[in-house]
């Protein structure tokens, strides 16, 4: 969903680079109170395994694709104001070196394809874990739901974006609704790949899954086998 | 990092360089559902070329390397690698360190002792 230069006229796109600027801020003190030692060093592989899943695009419908977003991948396996930054990372390297996502565009694409969908995805995550009863299987399912989730309500942030600055006069109508509907698609995909990397870790490593917290006695977290 | 942590993170890099050094070239060339929804509706005549449509990895493929396929996977390589560093120095950096190094979570706070020691 990397929107390129000239979609989104200046002062919207310097306005989301506020937005961006602060939330990146915000989630700098975050992810000081989410890593430490032990878990710093997952949130480089997370910023590496979203970078890697991006170039992965798969076919939704005729002549369309979509990618992984990541966010609440992120947010569950990192913690949100980590899964944040990792996202965010991503797209400045995508926007500086690989020219996906236009430099005008950095502040928009990071409002919705970091903020929103980790906002969002750990909000829906936090909420069905908390209602549903406690196992690795409710940790996946709510991680699905989530994941799909988030995609469909971050296009609408890009649409938001677009109604207030965008440089073409189109039906708003009309482009939300088809970005709705694509976004849709794209965020069972998005469920998927989302509930099988985190049922993958959770299955090995709970413990270093952030979004176990508070259901860690449940899972059975029992030393390796291999002593420390 | 303990041994097992780094086990996981260099598994999990390890994935991550074969999806984008490998898997990628199978990847989909179809425009992604913006690109598509941008077309369908008409305002992706208002796109502007990139400022830096002309580096080395813009488009996700090394200049200078004439096979594809070649070209497409070193370019994920060095993506992977050059966002695990930028990554894991921001986590690095902004991390608690030492001796504070507990997390200061509701399950944390339940774990302590009766005597209510701090941790």
């Amino acid at each position: 969903m990397h929107v390129p230069d000239g979609f989104i006229d200046a002062p919207v796109s310097l306005g989301a680079g506020v937005v961006a600027a602060a939330g990146i801020a915000v989630c700098l003190r975050g992810a000081h109170r989410e890593l430490d030692d032990r878990t710093a060093p997952m949130a480089g592989l997370v910023a590496a395994f979203v970078f890697a899943a991006q170039m992965l695009n798969f076919p939704v419908a005729s002549g369309t694709s979509g990618h992984l977003l990541g966010g609440a991948l992120a947010a569950i396996l990192v913690g949100p104001y980590t899964g944040a930054l990792c996202v965010a990372v991503v797209l400045m390297v995508q926007g500086i070196f690989f020219a996906d996502g236009g430099l005008s565009a950095l502040g928009v694409n990071i409002v919705t394809m970091s903020l929103v969908t980790v906002v969002v995805g750990y909000l829906v995550f936090r909420g069905l874990v908390t209602a549903l009863p406690q196992s690795k299987a409710s940790i996946v399912g709510s991680a699905f739901v989530a994941a799909l989730i988030s995609v469909p309500v971050s296009s609408l942030a890009f649409v938001g974006l677009y109604a207030l600055g965008g440089t073409t006069d189109v039906s708003l109508g009309a482009v939300a609704t088809a970005m709705v509907g694509v976004h849709v698609l794209i965020g069972i995909g998005e469920a998927v790949i989302t509930a099988m990397t985190v049922g993958s870790i959770v299955a090995v490593r709970p413990d270093l899954v952030y979004g176990t917290r508070g259901v860690a006695q449940e899972l059975e977290l029992r030393p390796s086998p291999v002593s420390a | 990092m303990s041994k097992h942590t780094r086990i996981v993170v260099l598994v999990g890099l390890l994935v991550a360089l074969l999806v984008a050094g490998g898997l990628s070239y199978y990847a989909s060339s179809a425009p992604d559902g913006l690109n598509r929804v941008a077309i369908d509706e008409g305002f992706d005549k208002g796109e502007k070329d990139h400022a830096l449509d002309d580096s080395p990895l813009s488009g996700y493929s090394l200049r200078g390397v004439d096979n594809d396929r070649l070209s497409g996977g070193l370019a994920g390589i060095l993506g992977v690698g050059l966002t695990f560093v930028l990554g894991s120095a921001i986590a690095l950096a902004v991390r608690r360190r030492g001796a504070d190094s507990s997390p200061p979570e509701r399950s944390d706070r339940e774990s302590t002792t009766a005597g209510g020691a701090r941790t």
